[in-house]
Formats: C-alpha cells, structure tokens, sequence
C-alpha cells in the first residue's frame, strides 16, 4: 500500500485526492503549532482521531509532537477503543492527558441523575475544566463538515469565548488558508484538520495507510437488543429490560462513542475494502444510523457546540 | 482503489430564484449523495412548512436559526463524489452580505458557476457574481443559462445570452467560460444530455465538472515555499537534524537546486526533501514536505524559500484590493495586523485610491470602508513582505486583516 503511495507521488505529480486533504491537513496542524502558544490534540481511539494522529506524524517527525494528546474519558466507552488509544500513544512515545468524567462528578461540576444514562452532553464540562487547567488555547479535533449539518458549518479555525461557546451566527471570516488563530487570554480555539475529509476519504487513508484501528470497527458477533429503530450492544451499561430479548447479530460500529448510545449497523464487512463497498452503497448517513444523541432535536449538536462541546 | 480522483472545489452563485437549490439537489440526488435520514429529516420539515414538494435547500441550512427563519446565513459546504472525482460545493447565501460570503467561497474554489434564468438573461447580480469571482481570481468560469424550459429550449435565446455575457466578461478580462444551457428541473444537461437540447454540442455540467483541467489552477512555475515550522528534534538519533517544514505554495523543487532565503536574500543548495514516507527527489505544489539545506542560516517561521530565476517583489509598501468584512468600518487612524503566508506583521493602510461599485464596476472617491465594500487601497507594513501579485499567484499574493482589539478577521486582501 504505501509503496504504490510513494510511487504515484513520484513518478508523475498528479496528486490525488487524499494526497490533496492530507497536505492540506498537514498544513493546518503546523499553523497550530506555529502561531498558538498552547495547542493540544484531542485523541479518542476512534477513527478520525487515528488518522489525525498519522497526520500529526507526517507533520512533525522526526521530531516529537510539539503539543501532548487529551482525551476526555466518559468512562462509558468500549474498552477495545480504549485499549487502543493507549498502545497507539505508547507505541509514538507521545504524551497522553486522560481527564474523566468521573473526576468532574467528584468534584461536584457534573451532577447526572441516572449514571448509566448516555454522557456526551457532558463531555463539554470536563473539556472545559481540562483546557483551564493546562491553559490549553487551541484544541485540535477530527471532527468533518459531512458528519453533521452544525459541523458542516463550522470554520476550520473554530474561536470560542471564554465560556467556550461556538457562536455560529458570528463565526470570523475564513479565507483561502489563510487561517487568523489569534485569542485573547482565556479564549481557545477549536481546530478541525480533517474538516473537508468525508467518511469514505478516512476509510480510503486507513486502507492506503495501512492503519490500525479497533477491532470493533470490522463486523463481528455482538449481543444486542432491539429497542424502537435502534440496535443497541448489551453491556454492563445495557441490559435487557423486561420484554426484551438477546440477539447475537453480525455487527460493526460505524462510529465509536457512548457505548450506551452508540448503535452498530448489521454488517459482514471483515476488512477495509469490505467496508469501503459497504459505505459506498449506504443509504443512510454515519450519525444517523449510529447516534441516538443526535436525534434527539434538529439542533442537538448546535446546542452541544454552543456550550462548548468540540 | 481510488487512486487517481482528484478534488474539485466550486461555488455556485445565483439566486433562490435562479434554480441554486435545484441543481444542487439535483447533482447531490443524482450522484446518490443525499441519505435517506437527511431526506426523511427535511421532508418532514417541508411538509411542517406546508411545502408541496421537498425543499432541498433545507440539506444545507445547518444552523437553527436558518432553519427557524428560512434563510441562508452562512457558507455550507458539501460533499459528492462520482468515480472520477470528489466534489466540495460551497453553497453561498443570495441575500444579505452577499459579497462578503461570496469572497470568502470564492477564495478556496477552482470553479464558479454562474446561474441566470433564461428568461430574465445577464442582470446586475450575474455581473456583481462574475466580477467578485475574477477579482477573487477563481480560475473557471460556468455560466449555466437555466429554465431554458421556459423559453422554449430556444438555440437563440441562449446564444443571445452568452454573446453579451462574453462582452460583458471580456471586459473584466475573462475569455475563458464554459456555457451551458439547461433546465435543473427537468434534468436537461445536469447529469445528462436530455432530449431537449440536441442542438447543444457541449457536455452536460456534470460531465465538464468532471474533466475540466485543474492541474494548473496552481502556479506550477515560480518556487514559493514559506517556511511554517523549524523542526529541531536534538534526539540522539537527529542530533543536527535542522528541517524547514512547510508547503510548496506554487512552482517545483528538486534536491541540488539552489535557493534563495527572503528578506534576508541569503543562498543555499537543497540537501533533503524529507517526507514521513522517505525522502524524494523533487516535490510539487501543494505538497507538505520538510526541506534541509546544505548550509546553516538563520531562517525562522515566516521567511521564504525562492528560486533566482523567478523572484517576488519584498516590499514594505504596497497596493492592494481590499474587501471588508466586518460591521465596524475601517479606521484610517488605527494600526491593523495582516496575515501573509506565515508572516503576521502590522500594518497602516495609508491611501484610500477608489472604491469600486460592484453592480456597475464604477469606480468612486472614498474616505471610508464598510462592510461588503471593494476598494483600492495602499499601506505600508512593519516588517518587510515578500510578494507576489494575486493575479500571478493565488498563494502569495492574498493576506488578512485581522483587529487586534477584538482579534476578529476583518478584511480579505489581494495584492494589486
């Protein structure tokens, strides 16, 4: 795989599309590094953030990452991706920040009614106290502009106040790439490098690529149960209640969230190229089929940005 | 795999009215690019609106206020892909601060189209589209005569049409615009050919969107590479390892050729052209590379690397196009920063020259600059730039004016 990378680069200079969205994503990361005194990158061990992190190399090396990866644990995520984002931040040597909901729950910023109830609204709370505890002024994340129509209107350069609110309605002009990443003290940036990148563009990097990411992405059996439109994973989180029943189905994860609102789709896809084909003939969008949280409203995603969400 | 897709990014501007919201739906349906859940989500809020059909430009009004409101605030992008290229549309808003969202659309795409209905022929919008698109340099130009339905599918009216457009782009120096007449609605010349325009020779939009020549929307002659990051490692392994990581911005370089550092203007020869994939012999634009030399300079974020065989201008005066963007005019007392390349420096704008009149290209005296306003202007920076002229090179010739009491970006910049 790689090698056929290289060759097309260098025999001819016709440059593909994913050699165009990788510069361009190279591009932006160096400007971060460059011009905020105090960047971070967001890193999760699901698959957008895995390609961030290959970026990031093709970025910096041979030398280290000039900013450490954050992840804000829910503590409701599948332990394979979890597995993963540690081997992949050992396996760098780059520095990896864990801040968990849990210790925002302690400390009394986070009260929850039903622990067991999907966490992501939450995740702003513990980014926001994570960001002021390291004095973080930009935070990189791989969020895309096809994922969900807030998001497909948000800058790539993304300024947020110093409450860490995304006001959409008066977003700063972005021209060419050109990128203004000035804040005053407290204000932060949000950074979204893959913005212009789609789901079939980071199935086609991680195929070319050769990336390793969690097993649970490619179609495995799972104990599920069905509840309205929805197939959800049994965990220690998810047990069937009365009337319900067990189902092992052949499944893979499209995204890798919450795990008690993360849904799989039924799927035999084994490999990238399977997966590819599959996402090529879907008929329905990677959130839609996947995030029960954002079909709560129209706006559940604006609503989380405004309040700090990534 | 896709191994050879290339990416195109365009703009299409027009109007509700024109049939923007149709053609779009229409090149997303047919290239199978709108998903079930989006078209249940929209259809649902056509039909809470009383709408007879689905309303397609509810796909790209993202924000809840434009939903609420019905209008269009701000540039959405999105995405299709047919299996010869990827595509990114930037859907801009027809109404308020048109020029504004159109600029900012504009300066990131290989192509514009330019809708008018056929009954109504070139008016004041299609010229302000057409200048704001080749002042913002977009390198191809579609002019889609659409609704030819309602005239019949009449050769002549369309050929009507294109002969004053072509007179009127001429001016502006445009020669190079592809017209097509069509009918969004019915289909014809969108994604196929139709059985209504035979007498049509041309491709159908899809099809020239899909082979028009964008190899050369770069400039593919003049080596410019500003220097974003110094990387240093000082491991054990890279002990002296000093790599210039940045973009080629235009132009080619090969390990041996010899450079040129500005401002400083000092030499020195291509050691390594380092990649994370392993070292090549020679990189294009707009590859990300790390660039070694063979001697130690001082060279810091900010300077640029250039080829004596074709040098820009490093000055510390200069005149440029100006759009502004902000709410707050501009303020000739005030010191502003721009943006250029990887160089931030302070800036005074020092002449106001003339104010153009976007409808009627005239131009005007002026003392002051609000928003969606275009002038000429001249100012002088801090610290020296090196330059190019927008016309020549998209890259290096744009920059940004930001307001460093509110850090907002308040200005696009091209230099004239």
């Amino acid at each position: 795989m790689k090698l056929s990378e290289k060759e097309v680069t260098m025999s001819s200079h016709t440059f593909t599309h994913l050699d165009a969205l990788e510069s361009e994503s190279i591009h932006i990361m160096r400007e971060v590094a460059a011009e905020c005194k105090n960047p971070a990158l967001l890193f999760s061990g699901g698959k957008d953030s895995i390609v961030m992190l290959r970026l990031a190399e093709k970025a910096f090396r041979p030398a280290k990452f000039p900013f450490p990866l954050v992840h804000i644990d829910t503590e409701h995520n599948f332990p394979e991706v979890i597995a993963c984002r540690d081997k992949l931040a050992a396996d760098l040597g780059e520095r990896l920040i864990v801040r968990s909901l849990e210790d925002s729950i302690k400390r009394g910023t986070i009260v929850i009614k039903d622990l067991d109830k999907p966490r992501n609204p939450y995740q702003s709370v513990t980014l926001l106290e994570t960001i002021a505890e390291f004095g973080f002024d930009a935070c990189m994340g791989g969020a895309r502009r096809d994922e969900e129509k807030a998001r497909a209107k948000e800058r790539i350069f993304s300024f947020r106040d110093e409450f860490g609110q995304w006001d959409p309605k008066n977003q700063r002009p972005e021209l060419w790439d050109t990128y203004n990443t000035r804040v005053h003290n407290g204000e932060n940036i949000r950074v979204f490098p893959i913005s212009t990148w789609t789901e079939m563009d980071i199935w086609d990097y991680i195929g070319r690529a050769n990336l390793h990411i969690p097993e649970i992405y490619y179609a495995h059996e799972r104990e599920v149960i069905r509840r309205g439109n929805a197939v959800i994973p049994v965990s220690h989180l998810v047990q069937p209640k009365p009337g319900e029943k067990i189902e092992v189905l052949s499944v893979r994860f499209r995204t890798v969230g919450d795990m008690t609102c993360t849904a799989p789709v039924e799927s035999t896809a084994r490999n990238v190229q399977e997966i590819i084909e599959e996402t090529a003939t879907t008929r329905i969008t990677e959130r839609g089929a996947t995030r029960m949280d954002d079909q709560t409203s129209d706006a559940s995603m604006e609503l989380r940005k405004k309040e700090g969400y990534f | 795999m896709s191994n050879a897709i290339q990416l195109l990014r365009f703009i299409t501007a027009g109007s509700v009215d024109d049939g923007k919201s149709t053609l779009i739906g229409r090149l997303l349906h047919d290239s199978k690019s709108i998903f079930e859940d989006q078209l249940s989500a929209i259809s649902k809020t056509s039909e809470k609106r009383g709408m007879a059909a689905v309303d397609l430009s509810l796909l790209t009004d993202g924000l809840q206020a434009e939903r609420e409101q019905g209008i269009t605030i701000d540039v959405a992008y999105r995405y299709f892909a047919t299996p010869k290229r990827k595509f990114i549309i930037g859907d801009t808003p027809g109404h308020e601060q048109y020029t504004r969202n159109m600029v900012t659309a504009a300066s990131t795409a290989n192509l514009v189209v330019i809708l008018i209905d056929a009954r109504k022929g070139v008016l004041t919008q299609t010229r302000r589209h057409t200048f704001l698109a080749s002042l913002v340099g977009v390198p191809h130009i579609v002019l889609a005569v659409n609704k030819m339905d309602m005239v019949d599918y009449s050769e002549d009216t369309f050929n009507a049409i294109v002969a004053e457009y072509r007179a009127f782009a001429a001016q502006l120096g445009i020669h190079d615009v592809t017209c097509i007449p069509m009918s969004a609605l019915n289909g014809d010349m969108v994604v196929k050919h139709g059985d209504n325009l035979g007498w049509y020779k041309g491709a159908p939009l899809l099809e020239f969107l899909e082979n028009v020549v964008i190899d050369y929307d770069v400039n593919t002659t003049d080596f410019r590479y500003p220097v974003q990051w110094v990387c240093r490692p000082q491991t054990q392994e890279h002990h002296d390892f000093r790599g210039y990581m940045g973009r080629i911005e235009s132009g080619e370089i090969a390990v041996g050729d010899e450079i040129t550092v500005l401002p400083s203007g000092r030499t020195s020869k291509i050691k390594e052209i380092v990649t994370y994939d392993g070292n090549l012999q020679r990189a294009y634009a707009p590859q990300s590379i790390t660039l070694t030399l063979s001697d130690e300079i001082d060279i810091s974020r900010g300077d640029m690397f250039v080829k004596a065989s074709a040098m820009p201008q490093v000055a510390k005066e200069l005149e440029a196009t100006l759009c502004w963007l902000a709410e707050s005019p501009l303020d000739l007392n005030r010191k502003y920063i721009i943006k250029h390349t990887t160089r931030m420096v302070k800036c005074l704008f020092s002449r106001l020259e003339y104010r153009v009149d976007v409808n009627t290209l005239s131009h005007h005296g002026t003392d002051k600059l609000h928003m969606n306003d275009i002038a000429r202007v001249a100012m002088k920076v801090q610290q020296p730039l090196v330059l190019d002229h927008y016309s020549k090179n998209r890259s290096t010739g744009n920059f940004i004016v930001i307001d460093e009491a509110t850090n907002n970006t308040v200005a696009a910049g091209m230099i004239a």
